[in-house]
């Protein structure tokens, strides 16, 4: 049982609160205190985002925290040694790696997955990689007992909710709308009927994201499914804040989607 | 017998479907279609109907003499795409693409564009069958193409610069797959290159395979014979692969693709990641050679034409390039420069840059060949646009 399973298990039926950053974002030396504040503010499991030059499924908030941290010449490398940093005071919270493919790629595999074992990584979600294109990964990935997390979308048919479920660990990410990270267009509706079809299949906890800004999106989307993925509302905070007070106006923030979390 | 990509769009290692879950059952459902379709008696005869009456095919064939008596040594044959309707050999997969959107009913079609040959092939056939035109140009290439983009307006078509990244083709085409997965219900992505999640490097080349048909015929006719080396320009590669597929089994046809050197491989500012040998990768749907850093972050790029600069290459080049069967070079932007004003003076023909590429490594091999040999290139588009560029660099305002 790796860390993602305990922590929902722990939770039993409160929902979970899954926020995102990227990492080197504003900073590199910011991330790991960044990390532990989502904590003390009611993370459940930490989404750190690796920086790629071409992020395709993100709206302009994250592309442009993935610039940020480009500038600030963060690599895969880099966010495996920020994790290691992190879990020196943290042994507890799951951290899920999210990014694009072609990073792991480079580094290979083998030697990623080795090192995610290494530093205290949880689950891995590349979100141009679908399961097709996925078996030299999930090799690697099974070996050292790290979740692959799949995302399902609104477009997503039956057949492939099945293949999904077989293939997950951890949980599954439900992408809210037809579009990128951070779009405005959220459909509660969709996601009410949708959930249904996905809890056929899916034995694993469903998290929620794309499209969620405030508590009161935050609320409405956990009372459907077992966790709510916060991301691009959050970058944004990091990007309205100075080095100074970036820490605490991200905890501020996160606090307040806990709170309304809490209430589903 | 040479028989890619597999049923998962690979060729070899190369290709595959790379793409966020949102957009994956689209990819699968236009697989589908297209498999349906491809044979189909009806949709060939109309895609035929397009190509001789709209856009004026099959293009001639054309013995550059004056140019080739310069040279000294083999003859040059020019594949005149530059004769199609828009000026490039772009507007075959617009219109192939085209009328599969419309059987498949979508009303609005998106493209990237780099040169904006393609944004004005897609903002042509969407005039013409009535679709709604979003084009994605990178802001410098706005800026670099300034006439395409203007008679893309004229076609009716939404222009959308694109600030992100290096503000060149990959940022658009990272713009256009945002704005596909956002309308994924009643839009068409016209993909221009023979890149991207399968179905489309099989899509494109497909549609695109008509140059190289026609000049299997047109060479004999004109010459006995079949030429002894096909040369074209690599980008994304869709001229090339359009032209070179046709010939893969035919022996003694030598295939060489040439990519923008840019300021010249070892400068590292260049656009051709097959000549300077780069890592294999996945960008934009599919896997292939990509200049990219040791973490795995894409490069940028660098060539004097706006149509070359792109960091990957589409899969099947990949995979002649390891097969053997192509070979593949790099022109540096001072040599294209050259072969275009030769062939303007020469032979009365202004090339697009993107073609002066391929048209330089003809005049590079040429002069040490015998007379008797003979070199096809595709002249894949016509250089109008390019004007300003062409003038700016030699010091010249208009």
């Amino acid at each position: 049982m790796n860390r993602i399973d305990q922590t929902f298990a722990a939770l039993g039926a409160r929902k979970a609160l899954i926020p995102f950053i990227t990492a080197g974002d504003p900073s590199p030396e910011l991330t790991v205190p960044l990390l532990h504040a989502l904590v003390a503010a009611g993370a459940d499991i930490l989404e750190l985002g690796v920086p790629f030059s071409d992020p395709m499924a993100d709206g302009p908030t994250i592309q442009r925290a993935s610039e940020r941290a480009l500038k600030n010449g963060v690599s895969l490398r880099n966010v495996l040694e920020m994790v290691a940093q992190f879990r020196q005071q943290d042994s507890r919270t799951p951290v899920v790696l999210m990014g694009y493919g072609n990073p792991v790629e480079a580094m290979g595999w083998e030697t990623f997955a080795q090192r995610c074992a290494e530093v205290g990584v949880d689950g891995v979600l590349t979100v141009d990689f679908p399961p097709e294109e996925s078996h030299e990964a999930f090799t690697h990935l099974h070996r050292h007992n790290l979740a692959p997390i799949f995302l399902l979308a609104p477009t997503t048919p039956e057949s492939r909710i099945r293949q999904v479920a077989q293939l997950a660990r951890g949980y599954v990410y439900y992408v809210s709308l037809k579009g990128v990270t951070g779009a405005g267009n959220l459909d509660l509706q969709g996601i009410a009927d949708k959930l249904p079809q996905l809890r056929e299949h899916i034995r694993l906890p469903i998290g929620v994201g794309f499209g969620i800004r405030d508590a009161d999106t935050a609320l409405a989307v956990a009372k459907l499914c077992d966790g709510v993925v916060v991301g691009s509302r959050i970058v944004q905070e990091i990007e309205n804040s100075t080095p100074d007070n970036v820490v605490a106006k991200v905890g501020a923030l996160v606090s307040g989607l806990k709170q309304a979390v809490a209430q589903a | 017998m040479y028989n890619f990509p597999d049923n998962g769009g690979h060729f070899g290692p190369f290709g595959g479907i790379y793409m966020a879950e949102t957009l994956i059952p689209a990819v699968e459902q236009l697989r589908d279609e297209y498999l349906r379709l491809r044979d189909d008696p009806e949709f060939k005869a109309e895609f035929a109907y397009e190509l001789k009456h709209y856009v004026g095919r099959p293009s001639p064939i054309y013995h550059a003499k004056n140019w080739s008596q310069r040279l000294g040594g083999a003859q040059i044959y020019l594949k005149r795409e530059d004769l199609n309707h828009t000026g490039a050999h772009k507007i075959n997969n617009a219109i192939g693409q085209a009328l599969l959107a419309r059987r498949m009913g979508k009303k609005r079609v998106i493209a990237e564009t780099g040169a904006g040959m393609h944004g004005v092939a897609s903002a042509t056939v969407a005039a013409r069958y009535g679709m709604e035109c979003v084009v994605y140009m990178g802001a410098e290439d706005v800026q670099r193409q300034a006439p395409n983009v203007y008679r893309m307006k004229l076609l009716g078509a939404k222009v959308v610069p694109v600030e992100s990244g290096s503000r060149t083709l990959k940022d658009a085409c990272n713009e256009a797959i945002r704005d596909w997965v956002t309308n994924v219900e009643n839009t068409f992505y016209i993909f221009g290159t023979a890149a991207g999640p399968h179905p489309y490097p099989m899509m494109v080349r497909d549609f695109q395979c008509i140059i190289g048909e026609e000049a299997k015929v047109q060479m004999p006719e004109m010459i006995g014979r079949q030429p002894d080396a096909v040369i074209a320009c690599v980008g994304g590669g869709s001229n090339a692969i359009g032209i070179f597929h046709p010939y893969i089994e035919v022996p003694g046809v030598q295939l060489i693709g040439v990519e923008a050197g840019g300021h010249g491989i070892a400068s590292g500012s260049h656009a051709a990641p097959l000549t300077s040998n780069s890592k294999i990768g996945v960008l934009h749907g599919n896997r292939v050679y990509l200049m990219q850093d040791d973490n795995g972050q894409i490069i940028e790029t660098h060539s004097v034409s706006a149509g070359l600069d792109y960091p990957g290459v589409g899969p099947e080049h990949c995979w002649l390039k390891d097969l053997g069967r192509a070979q593949y070079v790099a022109i540096n932007d001072d040599e294209a420069m050259q072969a275009f004003h030769d062939l303007c003076r020469f032979e009365g023909i202004i090339p697009a840059l993107e073609s002066s590429h391929a048209l330089a490594h003809a005049a590079k091999i040429a002069p040490s060949m015998d007379k008797e040999q003979v070199l096809l290139v595709n002249l894949s588009g016509r250089g109008d646009k390019d004007i300003n560029t062409v003038a700016r660099l030699t010091g010249i305002t208009l």
